[in-house]
């Protein structure tokens, strides 16, 4: 009897787990890997190219990004920082919400979190759902995000690129909007196997001092 | 030396004897079982929640300009900030887990009964609290779920007749969630509420050593004593039940921090994407829902969609939520049983509990759905709400018959191993 209601208590919890990361729109799944520094520091570049300029990072600072993508000190002055910028400055936009809203209708949110309000699938689907549109301001619209009041950035890439190219470099820009969203998913599974060993050993501990301990009780 | 320092404090203070009667010669029947760990864990819980919640503190601003930014200042800036953020995540949610478990041993072995009926209520007041602080901590990420989920259980209240409106207000300290309802959420969550928790764990645990622990097979270990005045069927709760409880915690620590490292949102579980964005007075995330841990009594509230004796359905629905909660207390007189364990109870005892057990679970599942859609089968999930939300109170309201007329089976002198 116990036994059935664990196994249905369980089992429930299953499903549940497994209907609650069902997404409700229909996404292109894309293939995160923080161990892939290359397509970090590509996504690293290709956002402060073309993403930077109206979409901030405001939660991230240059400096810390570049420790954890092992971008030099040089490089970052040199390809990332602009003006007066310094190393320990957050990366966020320069432009004013004003301006933003003079000309684009809304102001582009920042994108710090994006990859975990949304998801790196969305962000895929996404920066790969730009299609040309007459009717619409820009010229353009974005199958995922109707009426969306960006243009399309990397249209450029687009046209020039194959399109294997240019799934990877829109990957490499949701790859790195996953690090940005918690850079500390980079470390965080490695120290948890550690913690896990540890816990796990200390319980088989305890577990044989509790059957010494309680081998007389019958 | 040590037991002349010992001497001198406790001719000053009782320590040995608080020592002896709860801990070192406390008697606990020897047949506990799996069930029997959450309680201990609770504890361990409660005090996990207390410490990284000082951390927390430190660096989190009570502020709706500075909230959101704060938490994102402590995962990113602060030393082992996100693991100070993530263990206080994950532990409330777990904590709910525990409590679970917890009350379930006690329907599943009577723990409710007779002496036990002030433990039981303090138990259930003390589950109460812990709704009111998950609710009000839930505010302080100032997310957007943080904010829209406030926003929805707070103007519940307003639903009541005559002072509902004024009553909300008075919770908000506006007229809508805002900066004076995010500081004094923080006040109650860091500060009145933990005390309030703090106060009545110790008379739980008061309560629990006036009558004893009841035990798997539902016997009073009291009523059979040895010479010297111990109970046959108990062992000091220490060294055994600590060594044993260290175990469990260990067990326990393995799934917290399984979770903390490796998937801290669980699939939207403990941590919302729709909370990963800041408050937005402007923009309503999808589906506004609380977390899982409250979701069962959200889904009795809108399973409740007709005005009935001219009463509208919202505030039926708000009654209902309450009624569901305020039925676990009567538990002690609802349940006739001569029995008090599920191991000597007939066939009709362990359908209901089934059936209400898989109606709890359930009820918590469709709570996080839009009520419109089908994710069951056959019917929509607001039919399947109130399919539940009947058999839920049924269980109760049943009770005193079906106890009566189960057929139960003889229980033992004393306590066995199974």
């Amino acid at each position: 009897m116990i036994r059935l209601i664990i196994s249905m208590l369980l089992l429930s919890f299953a499903g549940n787990v497994f209907a609650a990361s069902g997404a409700s729109e229909d996404l292109d799944s894309v293939y995160v890997n923080l161990d892939d520094r290359k397509s970090l520091q590509q996504g690293a570049a290709t956002f402060a190219n073309y993403c930077l300029s109206c979409h901030g990072i405001k939660y991230m600072r240059y400096n810390r990004m570049a420790e954890d993508l092992g971008i030099s000190e040089d490089v970052l002055r040199e390809n990332f920082l602009v003006g007066s910028q310094k190393p320990s400055d957050q990366m966020d936009v320069t432009m004013s919400e004003e301006d933003a809203k003079r000309w684009f209708g809304t102001a582009p949110p920042d994108l710090s979190l994006i990859a975990r309000s949304r998801s790196p699938d969305w962000i895929y689907t996404f920066l790969r759902g730009f299609f040309v549109d007459d009717s619409s301001v820009t010229g353009w619209n974005n199958e995922l995000f109707e009426d969306v009041a960006m243009p399309h950035v990397l249209y450029e890439q687009q046209q020039n690129f194959e399109p294997e190219e240019y799934d990877s470099l829109v990957r490499d820009v949701a790859n790195f909007l996953v690090y940005v969203a918690e850079p500390v998913k980079l470390v965080r599974y490695n120290i948890g196997i550690l913690v896990l060993l540890f816990t796990g050993l200390f319980t088989l501990l305890a577990y044989l001092l509790k059957k010494e301990y309680w081998k007389d009780i019958h | 030396m040590i037991a002349k320092f010992r001497n001198w404090i406790d001719e000053r203070y009782p320590a040995t004897k608080t020592w002896e009667e709860h801990v070192s010669k406390y008697y606990a029947p020897k047949n506990f079982n799996f069930w029997y760990f959450f309680g201990s864990l609770a504890l361990l819980v409660l005090v996990l929640q207390i410490v990284t919640g000082i951390f927390l503190t430190m660096h989190y601003k009570p502020d709706t300009e500075l909230a959101f930014d704060s938490v994102e200042h402590i995962m990113r800036d602060v030393s082992w900030g996100w693991l100070m953020r993530y263990l206080h995540s994950t532990g409330a949610s777990l904590f709910f887990v525990v409590i679970y478990l917890h009350m379930f041993r006690g329907l599943l072995y009577g723990s409710h009964r007779k002496p036990r009926e002030l433990l039981w209520i303090v138990g259930m007041v003390i589950y109460l609290t812990l709704m009111a602080e998950a609710f009000f901590g839930y505010l302080l990420p100032w997310g957007n779920m943080s904010y829209w989920g406030a926003q929805v259980i707070i103007s519940l209240f307003a639903a009541i007749p005559y002072i509902g409106e004024g009553l909300a207000e008075w919770i908000r300290g506006d007229f809508v969630v805002s900066d004076a309802t995010l500081t004094r959420f923080f006040a109650f969550h860091v500060i009145l509420v933990p005390l309030v928790l703090l106060g009545l764990v110790f008379v739980h645990l008061v309560a629990l050593h006036k009558v004893g622990s009841n035990n798997p097979d539902g016997i009073e270990i009291k009523a059979d004593k040895k010479e010297d005045g111990t109970p046959k069927d108990g062992i000091p709760f220490h060294p055994y039940y600590t060594v044993k409880d260290l175990f469990g915690a260990g067990v326990f620590l393995f799934i917290l921090f399984g979770i903390t490292f490796i998937t801290p949102e669980l699939s939207g579980w403990f941590l919302e994407r729709a909370n990963f964005e800041p408050a937005n007075a402007l923009q309503t995330p999808p589906d506004i829902i609380p977390l899982w841990y409250l979701t069962p009594y959200y889904s009795i509230l809108r399973a409740v969609t007709y005005p009935l004796f001219g009463v509208d359905a919202k505030l039926w629905g708000v009654f209902s939520m309450g009624f569901a909660i305020f039925l676990f207390f009567l538990l002690p007189w609802l349940d006739r049983s001569p029995v008090k364990s599920i191991r000597y109870r007939g066939w009709m005892f362990k359908t209901a509990l089934t059936v209400f057990t898989v109606s709890f679970v359930l009820l918590g599942y469709l709570g996080t759905k839009n009520p419109q859609a089908i994710d069951l089968f056959l019917f929509t999930n607001l039919t399947w709400a109130q399919i539940f939300y009947f058999l839920y109170f049924a269980f109760f309201l049943l009770m005193p018959i079906y106890t009566r007329l189960d057929p139960v089976k003889p229980v033992p002198d004393r306590v066995t191993f199974k």
